[in-house]
Parts: C-alpha cells; sequence; structure tokens
C-alpha cells in the first residue's frame, strides 16, 4: 500500500523517522534514488555518524557489530547492492538474528508502477527474493510512506530480523 | 618463521584484560577454549565479515577496547574493508590477521598472493595508523602491551601455523544466539 500518488516522498520526513526511531549511525554506499536529498545532508551532519563503505555485506557486518554494541544504525544502498550481499543478508541478518534496517533505493524503478511488472529484470526480482528469504520489506514511493520508517525499525529491533525499505522514488 | 597458533592465543590471553575480541574460524574455535571470555564475538557466520562486525563494535563502544583475528582468506574476501576501517578512524581498534596462507576450514587450498601480497602494506596504504608483520610468539608477546595500548586501527599480521592443541570445528557454538546473547549483556554490563 502506498500513500498519496503523484507526491513524491520527503526527505526531511525520512530522516525525522530515523532521528526518532533513535538511530544514530549510518552505513552507506551511494545510491542515486537517495543520494542528493538523504545521504548528502546526512554527511554534512555532525549529530549523525555516516561510516561510508566500500561494499554493502561490510554494512550488514557494521549495523550488527553496532547492535552488540547497543546502537541503532540503518544501512542505505541500492538494489544492485542488495542483491550483492545476499549471502551476508542470509548469515548475518536471518540466521544471526540481526536487526538490519536497511534503505534501498529501487534504481530506475517508477513509482506507481509496481516492481514486480517493471520491464527491468533486476527490479522484477528483488521483492521476490525477499519474500522467498522471508525478509520483511514496504515499498515506499509517495508522501506518507515515510510513516513507514519508524515502526519497521522498531518491529526489526522488537523482533531482532532485518528489514528492507525499498525506496521507490526520489525522496525530494 | 611462524609461530604455533594456540600459543599466540595463549599469549594473548596472558595480556588481555576485558578487551572485546571478534575471531573468526580456526581462531575463534581456539579461542573459546583457551580463553573462553563471554567478551568472545564470534558470531561471524558469512566469510570476511569478522573485521567489519568489529568495526560496528569499535564504533558503538568507544571506551572498549576492540581486537579482531581475522584471517588471511577472510580479509581477501573483504579487502575493502581496510579503508572502510581507516576511513571511520576507530581508535580502540586492533586488527589481527592470522595469516597460515591457506583456506584451512575449506580444505587447506592455498589463499591467493600467498607469500606475494603483504597486508601490512595494504593496511598502511589504506590509511591506518600502523601496521607489522610477526612471525614469533616471543615478539607477539613482547609487543602485545604496546599494540593493545596504541591508538588504531592498527593492523598486525601474525605469520601462524595449526598448533600443538586443536579442537573440532563446533560452528554450533562460534554461531550460538544464545552466546551472541550473553556477549551483549555482558558488553552493556560493561559501561563506562
Amino acid at each position: 500500500m502506498s500513500g498519496s500518488a503523484g507526491a513524491p516522498l520527503s526527505a526531511t520526513a525520512i530522516r525525522g523517522q530515523l532521528d526518532r526511531a533513535g538511530v544514530r549511525f549510518v552505513a552507506a554506499l551511494p545510491d542515486i534514488t537517495t543520494s542528493e536529498h538523504v545521504l548528502k545532508p546526512m554527511l554534512a551532519d555532525p549529530s549523525l555518524r555516516v561510516i561510508q563503505v566500500c561494499k554493502e555485506d561490510e554494512g550488514i557486518s557494521i549495523c550488527a557489530g553496532l547492535y552488540a554494541g547497543g546502537e541503532r544504525s540503518v544501512l542505505m544502498m541500492q538494489h544492485t547492492g542488495l542483491l550483492d550481499s545476499i549471502n551476508c543478508l542470509r548469515a548475518v541478518g536471518v540466521e544471526g538474528e540481526n536487526p538490519v534496517c536497511m534503505l534501498v533505493g529501487l534504481l530506475r524503478n517508477e513509482p506507481g508502477v509496481p516492481p514486480s511488472r517493471s520491464p527491468r529484470y533486476g527490479l522484477r526480482i528483488v521483492q521476490p527474493i525477499l519474500g522467498a528469504m522471508g525478509v520483511e520489506h514496504e515499498l515506499l514511493e509517495f508522501a506518507g510512506d515515510e510513516e513507514r520508517i519508524g515502526p519497521a525499525i522498531a518491529r526489526a529491533y522488537e523482533r531482532r530480523r532485518p528489514v528492507v525499505l525499498l525506496i521507490g522514488g526520489e525522496p525530494l | 618463521m611462524t609461530m604455533k597458533r594456540d600459543q599466540m592465543l595463549r599469549a594473548l590471553a596472558r595480556h588481555r584484560t576485558d578487551e572485546v575480541v571478534v575471531a573468526v574460524y580456526r581462531a575463534a574455535n581456539e579461542l573459546i577454549h583457551i580463553d573462553p571470555s563471554e567478551l568472545n564475538y564470534t558470531f561471524n557466520a558469512a566469510m570476511g565479515q569478522g573485521s567489519s562486525a568489529a568495526l560496528g563494535l569499535a564504533l558503538a563502544r568507544p571506551d572498549r577496547r576492540v581486537i579482531v583475528l581475522d584471517g588471511d582468506g577472510s580479509l581477501l574476501m573483504n579487502l575493502g574493508t581496510l579503508v572502510t576501517i581507516a576511513d571511520a578512524e576507530p581508535a580502540n581498534l586492533l586488527h589481527c590477521v592470522c595469516s597460515n596462507g591457506s583456506y584451512e576450514t575449506n580444505g587447506a587450498v592455498p589463499v591467493p598472493g600467498r607469500d606475494r601480497a603483504s597486508f601490512p602494506e595494504l593496511a598502511l596504504a589504506a590509511g591506518y595508523r600502523d601496521a607489522r608483520r610477526i612471525d614469533s610468539v616471543e615478539e607477539w608477546d613482547q609487543a602485545l602491551p604496546e599494540l593493545l595500548a596504541a591508538a588504531g586501527p592498527v593492523l598486525v599480521d601474525l605469520v601462524v601455523e595449526p598448533g600443538e592443541e586443536t579442537w573440532p570445528d563446533d560452528f554450533r557454538t562460534l554461531h550460538s544466539i544464545e552466546r551472541r546473547d550473553r556477549f551483549i549483556e555482558a558488553l552493556a554490563a560493561r559501561r563506562s
């Protein structure tokens, strides 16, 4: 279920959700969907610690280490990086029972068109793979959808399970 | 020269006080017998990920020294971690690589770059504060007080071979969620 069709996601609202969820650390690789209005402001904000990683699976384990040390974090990447880090998500996230919370940009997704119907193979397979892995995931495309971020992070920490928040349009 | 891995671990245990030790594969399997501390973090079920978990722990708990006992095959699988760690500048992280030149757990096949690639040179080029190679247990024993006090990130390439005392692989224990939860509780109880 998506929010009001047509209005884009709000970068400020996304950041507000992360703040209210108690997120103090962000592990990140740049994603063209979120780089300009979400990641770059984070990099300029001294109240948030951004760890720039070289590869996405590093970020999964960094988030697990932060959790073991008592801190909340999110991991940002694009969906190609998610596909590249499936084994780590399996081992560290699911089997290791770590609340790894991922903001995953869907590169070239068209808001309003279900990724499962995308002409792009790489987009079509994302949700079925997460479903097969039993990983909770939500599609965020329009204004209002940001409100699902905080509760999803809270559930991840409560259940000690990963969650993937798929960013289907550029937040402005 | 090389040093026996069990002797290397015993030397570390003699100098260790309340440091977190993140360990992978054979080093982890032997650590839990030689130095069974509740601050051992052995819950890395994806190869190459030990140093990344250690970085997360080091950033979450800057009040506590974190030592990672990585493997050479493991580090090769996640070589970008050197740049990530150097960029994050965790002053409390000591990155040890147990170099046996072999994927010992996976059938003792030699690692690529054996006797050619230099982890200390790679670490220094990535931006670590210091890096060195140690191939005798005497030198390791002497260097440990300084290494445990040094501002990191520091990498030590430990040239090891299987020790006299070994234990069967026990991944059920190494990856136990219950043990991981006890680690979290033990670490949380040590807030300074």
